[in-house]
């Protein structure tokens, strides 16, 4: 099992997960944002998932191994689909939902060409490598298409409040995990990574909960105040 | 070498989100008109200046605390660290930093006097209400 810490930190992500849901509810922006929602919901799934197999099998089994790189994969997945639908949001009153879904898909399967490609050459079990090597990819590519959403929310003097700080937040999460990523494959023999990243995925349900509650969607902001630097 | 890079960009990338986010945290107290319990307590007028944003901190501490406030006045107060280590350094150097960094601190300060507004308001209808009982 893992240390009351890392356990510690579990629960409060789970709990947060739960915060996010129910707060969406009370606000009634549970279909509204259903893809947030959706993903935290998976979420939830995949912590129970990943509890069971820890439970039966132990923390140094194969088979927790497998259900915890294909769950984080799938919740990557997951949160790449909600970062579409926030695009879809930004771009819904330009038209551009059709070529936004097509260039999403395209992307997608570009990564996971990638991905493979990169696995393939390998001899380690194609599995499980295939899966982490997936994941780490879409939180790059979901980082650089935070960015890219972030750049278009200020061109499109974007105001309201909700979508520009689910979109911050997204952003944070996202280059924090991408720091956490390379500072594993830097430096993974020291034990402050492992409890970073979970603490970092506390992040994002926290932050939106915080969100979803405080703002109403009617809720806006002057665009000119969100630039780093006053024009 | 690459994971270098990747956390380079990243922790540039995780910078730059941090500030935005504060920033539109923030945003939304410039337009807040300050109640008169406020502006005789902490001495502002209409807006604070990055100098106040410690005392209204410590103002902020003898209230009784609003949940929804909480992870604003943290991030907040994360970046006031930052844009405080930058007027103690960089900004001594350039000019046009030293003015940016004032300019958002001052929107710290701010931020800080609303929520201390609002804190204040929470503590009367808490009293109202044990009142009511």
């Amino acid at each position: 099992m893992p240390g009351p810490l890392a356990l510690a930190i579990w629960y409060v992500g789970i709990a947060l997960e739960i915060a996010f849901v129910v707060c969406s509810i009370a606000r009634k922006s549970f279909f509204r944002y259903i893809f947030l929602n959706a993903y935290f919901l998976l979420a939830l799934g995949s912590d129970a998932g990943r509890y069971f197999f820890l439970n039966k099998f132990g923390q140094a089994s194969d088979e927790y191994r497998y259900a915890y790189f294909y769950t984080d994969a799938l919740l990557t997945l997951a949160l790449y689909v909600a970062l579409i639908s926030l695009y879809s949001r930004v771009f819904g009153e330009l038209r551009f939902n059709k070529y936004v879904r097509f260039g999403a898909v395209l992307l997608l399967l570009g990564t996971a060409v990638f991905s493979y490609a990169v696995v393939v050459q390998s001899e380690q079990i194609l599995a499980t490598t295939f899966a982490y090597e997936l994941s780490q990819n879409l939180y790059f590519v979901g980082l650089v298409l935070t960015y890219i959403l972030w750049g278009a929310v200020l061109k499109l003097r974007e105001t309201r409040t909700r979508l520009v700080q689910f979109i911050l937040a997204l952003g944070l999460y996202f280059s924090a995990y991408a720091a956490c990523y390379a500072l594993t494959n830097l430096s993974s023999r020291y034990s402050v990574v492992q409890y970073l990243s979970g603490a970092i995925g506390c992040l994002l349900p926290l932050a939106w909960t915080v969100t979803m509650w405080r703002y109403a969607e009617e809720s806006r902001l002057e665009p000119a105040r969100l630039l780093a630097v006053a024009r | 070498m690459m994971a270098a890079l990747i956390f380079a960009v990243s922790v540039v990338t995780l910078l730059m989100f941090f500030v935005s986010y504060c920033r539109s945290l923030t945003a939304e107290s410039s337009r807040y008109a300050l109640s008169k319990e406020v502006r005789d307590v902490t001495g502002i007028q209409a807006l604070a200046s990055g100098q106040d944003f410690t005392r209204v901190m410590q103002l902020l501490q003898l209230c009784p605390e609003r949940p929804e406030d909480r992870l604003g006045l943290r991030a907040v107060g994360y970046y006031f660290e930052i844009l405080n280590f930058l007027q103690n350094t960089v900004a001594r150097l350039t000019p046009f930093v030293r003015s940016w960094a004032e300019q958002e601190t001052a929107g710290c300060a701010n931020f800080a006097v609303v929520a201390l507004d609002r804190r204040i308001a929470f503590s009367r209808e808490i009293l109202a209400q044990q009142g009511e009982l």
